[in-house]
């Protein structure tokens, strides 16, 4: 009787789409017939109560690495736009079809938008966004081409490139490394870029490239231990410049670069203000910025507004969608900045165009 | 005489499902105890399980992904009853899958010839990388285990070394590396059904049961493989080349690993991509404990499995933590295994007392008799 009772209470509250699951419909597709449209409006309707679903890749919130960047795009958008929010994460051995239930659940219960957040829910996205044409949706790092999916892209190799030039301009050694998390074609945009900048920079400099996992083993991007022992590996060698698109394991690259008082380039975030690197921060030269929360939460507020764009949306240079970090002044004197400066303005004239794919 | 034959029988039977619900049953009151200890109410934790378990499409989703599971769990089934710890799988269907791929893409052939080709391409690479261990174990000595961890790593290095826009793969627009497409004649058929497609390598799962039973239990082959399995001494006594047994074992076992990864290749993705699954052959092993290493009890164990995954995967989306699938399955493992020794021994120790009991009353029999003369 009590379990009866609690059912009965979840279907009331109805905030949860699942209780209309549970209480009606032999499929859990049929319920959606009901749930999705209903849903959509009542995104525009309660209170500018837009709900956002959002589909975290493996690593989920807490990577210390990109789903952690889309989940601080979505806290502030929670905080200052006051939209409703669910989040559901990716397990480790997952099946694309569990990528697309994953987004069916949250379509049928009514959220939208929805972002998917990595290249791995493309197909997914394209399935989901066809059935739910009310719906819709975002998906980070991956370009699905429909008329309710808007594609969130980054520009990754202008910013290292930008990298490569500082990496170049502050070696002594002329040996530069790249530590890649795992070696997928997302991760090889950062190397061609990155290694471009620095030929251009210093003919003479050789970069050696490392990943750390293969797929589908994904650990390279939350292993500190491997990325410590790649940057120490390379520093044996002489490798004075070491910059890691590694996710959470860059931290333990930048740890063993500090230790060593060589130079590190962090990724994604602005590295040198990150409290669990307080203590390697003066070792941290620069960062290569990419701002996936800027892009989750313009998206989102764009949706709220009732302008969001379709298509693909580049975030580059150009945009500030990418770009580099100058906190660190003590390591950046003025002759490096002028250098990256420069750079950042020839990409952005279109006199240089950085590549996307190494050769391997 | 009979009679207490048919009674044992009856009781085996009981004692057999004793262990798996003694399990279930374990697993699921712990679960109910980690569900409350994190503040949830686990009843309705378990009634959302079941309720959106048994949707027309959960089913499809636990059926399709069972026949994958189906498989990974027969491949290590079979090298268990040959006490050959098969943790290789893994490798096996990734490599299997890939160059099955590969070949596939390449073919134009008529409908079932091509993918005839496309699975034998598979079984064929599965039990070639296999067959590495096994004859590594048979020359060397080398632990099998060993090698196949070993070889795991290499199947994903090679793969990932394959997998590559400037090799074997291309690069989409998505940002993905996948082989090229198989042709629509290398596609494999499908059910449509209320909940979706429903994939026809179903019904190849079905068939690699029945013939894993058969072979095992009804041809000289599974008996000298069981007798090797037991013993090498005694099967060598017997006139087993246990040696030969190892490989071929092996061989076999890797030849249905490369059936594991067809389900989503022919039935789903039609290629080979970042995306494709990993990490299967670990769960055949958990299937494979789970059911004993017996066809229908790895297809009992196949079918939980999804099933948890399916209705766990809901869970997150009610505000439960995602971890409890893990929770659950872990659990129902390690209860199966404690579970079983525990059923085992009770069984033992009713026997010996029954047989205890019966030779009294016989002794007394006997001494009734002795008194008249």
């Amino acid at each position: 009787m009590r379990r009866v009772t609690k059912l009965a209470a979840v279907v009331l509250s109805g905030s949860l789409g699942i209780a209309t699951l549970a209480a009606c419909g032999s499929t859990s597709d049929s319920s959606s017939t009901t749930t999705s449209p209903s849903g959509s409006a009542g995104a525009g309707a309660a209170g500018g109560g837009v709900k956002v679903g959002m589909a975290y890749d493996i690593g989920g919130r807490g990577d210390q690495s990109f789903n952690d960047s889309a989940a601080r795009g979505l806290d502030q958008a929670k905080q200052q736009l006051g939209v409703a929010t669910k989040e559901l994460s990716a397990g480790a051995n997952e099946t694309p079809a569990d990528k697309t239930q994953r987004l069916k659940d949250l379509a049928e219960a009514g959220y939208s938008p929805i972002i998917a957040i990595g290249f791995s829910y493309a197909d997914a996205v394209k399935t989901v966004a066809k059935e739910h044409p009310n719906t819709k949706f975002a998906i980070v790092d991956s370009v699905v081409d429909a008329p309710n999916v808007t594609s969130l892209v980054f520009t990754e190799e202008q910013s290292s490139y930008l990298a490569g030039v500082a990496a170049a301009a502050k070696s002594k050694t002329h040996k530069i490394g790249f530590i890649g998390g795992v070696n997928v074609p997302l991760i090889n945009k950062f190397e061609a870029g990155f290694t471009a900048g620095v030929k251009a920079t210093d003919p003479s400099a050789t970069v050696t490239p490392q990943y750390l996992s293969q797929p589908p083993d994904f650990k390279g991007f939350t292993s500190p231990d491997l990325g410590k022992a790649a940057a120490q590996g390379m520093l044996d060698k002489g490798v004075d410049v070491v910059y890691a698109a590694a996710g959470s394991s860059g931290n333990g690259a930048i740890e063993a670069v500090a230790a060593k008082k060589a130079w590190a380039i962090g990724v994604d975030s602005d590295q040198y203000k990150q409290d669990a690197l307080a203590k390697s921060r003066d070792a941290i030269l620069t960062s290569a910025i990419k701002n996936v929360d800027v892009a989750v939460f313009d998206f989102i507020k764009s949706v709220k507004d009732g302008s969001a764009k379709t298509g693909t949306v580049t975030f580059d240079l150009k945009s500030g969608g990418v770009g580099y970090s100058k906190t660190n002044t003590a390591a950046l004197d003025a002759a490096t900045v002028a250098k990256i400066e420069k750079a950042k303005q020839d990409i952005i004239d279109g006199k240089v165009t950085p590549p996307t794919t190494v050769k391997q | 005489m009979n009679k207490s034959l048919k009674k044992l029988d009856g009781e085996r039977l009981l004692l057999g499902l004793a262990a798996p619900v003694l399990a279930v049953v374990t697993a699921l009151v712990v679960t109910a105890l980690v569900l409350l200890a994190s503040g949830k109410d686990p009843f309705q934790a378990f009634s959302e399980m079941l309720d959106y378990g048994s949707k027309a499409d959960s089913q499809v989703y636990i059926l399709n992904k069972a026949t994958t599971y189906y498989l990974a769990g027969l491949a290590v089934a079979l090298g268990f009853r040959m006490n050959l710890f098969n943790i290789g799988v893994d490798g096996q269907y990734r490599m299997a899958a890939f160059f099955a791929a590969v070949v596939g893409a390449q073919l134009h052939l008529p409908g079932v010839l091509h993918v005839l080709v496309i699975v034998l391409v598979a079984m064929l690479v599965g039990a070639m990388w296999a067959g590495i261990a096994g004859a590594l174990k048979v020359t060397r000595g080398v632990s099998e285990v060993i090698s196949t961890i070993m070889l795991n790593a290499i199947a994903t290095y090679l793969i990932s070394y394959l997998l590559n826009p400037s090799r074997l793969a291309n690069l989409d627009s998505s940002g993905n590396v996948a082989t090229p497409l198989i042709p629509d004649s290398g596609h494999f058929f499908s059910f449509a059904t209320k909940g979706g497609p429903l994939w026809g390598f179903l019904l190849v799962a079905v068939v690699a049961g029945v013939a894993f039973w058969w072979g095992l239990s009804r041809t000289r082959f599974g008996f000298d493989l069981r007798t090797a399995g037991g013993s090498d001494s005694a099967a060598l006594a017997s006139g087993v080349n246990v040696r030969r047994m190892v490989v071929t074992a092996m061989l076999i076992s890797g030849a249905m690993a490369g059936l594991v990864g067809m389900p989503e290749l022919l039935n789903n993705s039609y290629q080979y991509s970042l995306n494709f699954p990993a990490g299967v052959g670990f769960t055949g092993i958990s299937v494979a404990l789970l059911g004993r290493n017996n066809p229908i009890g790895v297809a009992v164990g196949a079918l939980l499995w999804a099933f948890i995954e399916r209705a766990t995967g809901h869970l997150e989306m009610a505000g439960y933590d995602k971890e409890i699938a893990g929770v659950i399955q872990g659990v129902i493992v390690l209860a199966v295994v404690v579970a079983y020794e525990l059923v085992r021994r009770y069984g033992l120790r009713r026997q010996q007392s029954r047989v205890g009991r019966e030779l009294a009353a016989q002794a007394v029999q006997t001494q009734n008799q002795e008194v008249p003369a």
